[in-house]
């Protein structure tokens, strides 16, 4: 297959020493393998998340993804935006409907965007990553290239909320979407069937401002995980991993719990069975080891 | 911004929802609800709200401006999206959460106290200040939030998280001088400044 091409939106939580780096050193990796050119787009800025709307309110908010789309329209032309962060992809995919909904709003963002010198058309498409290996490679191709089948294991796949609601993937139900599970099986892995979590809420940015609140969730999201009969957990988001992953301690405390379950990325997964090493597949990353990957990823 | 408040109070006096028709994000589906409580059933905070969505459009409705304003309850919105995929009429109401949240914050009579409130406003001045978001400092200013004894017995209770990351160099103490940045910060505040411009006139103009 020819190389794919595609304008990078990466993110503030992949940068280097931010909590999801190691997502984009595995996305790095799979990408080599299956032959895909990420062109960054340059001097990209924060989407302000579904958090910033408080303070930021409506049109701020919108202005700064459509600078990120502007920057990407001069440097990438013609190239489709993709985003590994679901609330990367979440915040640029939802302006750019907006400005194409509303022309007001596109002359507002337009002007504001002035100030820079800068002008958005808004008229290329934005993609989550997942939607790239889905709909431009496909299971069957993407299942061409391992290596190293992950045979043995029980994953549970946690689709979670932004990469799933509210713009779906590949047409799936939001209610249970399989995409997920048909990649770990792609990767040889068993996904756990009727995962009863798989689309609940993590607490998402909450889980810092009301961590009790959001904690109780989490432990619900594991223990599914464990009644799933799963070793591991793998989803697409950077909030979802580090939520679902950092507290289990906190939430054993709490609860008396005894959870100690790594939570990886699909891109984590696909790296080691792809026959990258532990450190291409990002694995020097995980707080809770993923010894089994970490096995597999040595032979 | 009190003043704001009273000049709204005093523009809209007859009429809540034409307020949050004109000024909310989204803020013109209000009137859409059909008052089934799919969304107050879907929301994994349903349990933390003193007025859940779908009582909280009846409530705009019926006028209770003080009430709406003053609550908490759009503030227990994770952003999960739920209640939008599931609504039969199809109202952004993640969005109107949000949009009802921003208005009462801009208006100066959102809840003071309110943790995601306060937490909200730390990460808009972290991420505009060099347009990506320092996590560290943005860490650190949320445990410290509610001043300097409960912001050590916050950090003391994170520091195995904290060390963790650390360790697997998801935390970078770096971050605290300087750390990731646009290069065009300039133009970036430029660009945030006249947006809110727009967005202050047209809450004049209505």
């Amino acid at each position: 297959m020819a190389k794919k091409e595609y304008s990078f939106y990466p993110g503030c939580s992949s940068q280097k020493g931010a909590s999801a780096s190691n997502y984009l050193v595995s996305v790095q990796s799979m990408c080599e393998e299956l032959d895909v050119q990420l062109n960054e787009i340059p001097d990209w800025n924060c989407c302000a998340a579904s958090i910033g709307y408080a303070e930021g309110g409506e049109l701020p908010r919108l202005a700064l993804s459509a600078r990120n789309m502007a920057l990407s329209e001069q440097a990438n032309p013609g190239q489709d935006i993709v985003a590994t962060c679901a609330a990367c992809w979440l915040a640029t995919k939802e302006t750019q409907e907006r400005l194409h909904d509303s022309s007001d709003l596109m002359q507002e963002t337009n002007d504001a965007l002035a100030a820079a010198g800068l002008n958005v058309k808004a008229d290329q498409t934005v993609r989550h990553m997942v939607e790239v290996l889905i709909e431009d490679f496909g299971y069957d191709e993407l299942g061409k290239h391992v290596k190293k089948p992950l045979e043995g294991m029980k994953i549970a796949g946690y689709v979670g909320c932004q990469t799933n609601r509210p713009f779906g993937v590949d047409g799936e139900s939001f209610e249970n979407p399989k995409y997920l599970d048909k990649l770990v099986e792609t990767m040889g892995a068993e996904p756990v069937e009727d995962y009863q979590k798989k689309v609940q809420c993590c607490g998402g940015a909450l889980a810092f401002s009301e961590p009790e609140k959001s904690q109780a969730l989490i432990k619900d999201i594991v223990e599914a995980a464990y009644d799933g009969g799963a070793e591991m957990i793998v989803t697409p988001c950077p909030v979802c991993q580090m939520n679902v992953e950092v507290y289990q301690d906190q939430i054993n405390a709490t609860y008396g719990t005894k959870f100690k379950i790594p939570v990886v990325y699909y891109s984590t997964l696909m790296s080691v069975a792809y026959g990258k090493n532990g450190k291409e597949a990002g694995l020097d990353g995980q707080i809770i080891a993923a010894k089994k990957l970490e096995e597999i990823a040595a032979k | 911004m009190s003043d704001a408040n009273t000049a709204m109070v005093e523009k809209y006096r007859n009429s809540f929802l034409k307020e949050v028709e004109a000024n909310v994000e989204e803020g013109e589906w209000v009137k859409m609800c059909m008052q089934c409580g799919v969304c107050s059933g879907s929301c994994p905070f349903g349990p933390h709200w003193a007025h859940p969505p779908q009582e909280l459009f009846m409530m705009i409705r019926a006028g209770k401006r003080e009430e709406v304003l003053t609550s908490d309850s759009m503030w227990m919105c994770t952003s999960c999206y739920n209640c939008i995929v599931r609504c039969p009429r199809e109202l952004p109401i993640t969005h109107i959460m949000h949009g009802l949240a921003n208005y009462a914050h801009r208006l100066g009579i959102a809840p003071k106290n309110q943790p995601t409130r306060k937490f909200a406003k730390l990460f808009w001045e972290n991420l505009t200040k060099k347009g990506r978001t320092n996590e560290l400092k943005l860490g650190l200013s949320l445990y410290f939030m509610n001043g300097f004894g409960d912001g050590v017995k916050t950090s003391l209770k994170m520091k195995d998280i904290g060390l963790g990351m650390l360790k697997t160099k998801r935390m970078n103490v770096g971050e605290m001088w300087g750390g990731h940045a646009c290069k065009d910060t300039n133009g970036l505040h430029a660009i945030l400044k006249k947006a809110r411009e727009i967005e202050d006139a047209k809450m004049q103009k209505f």
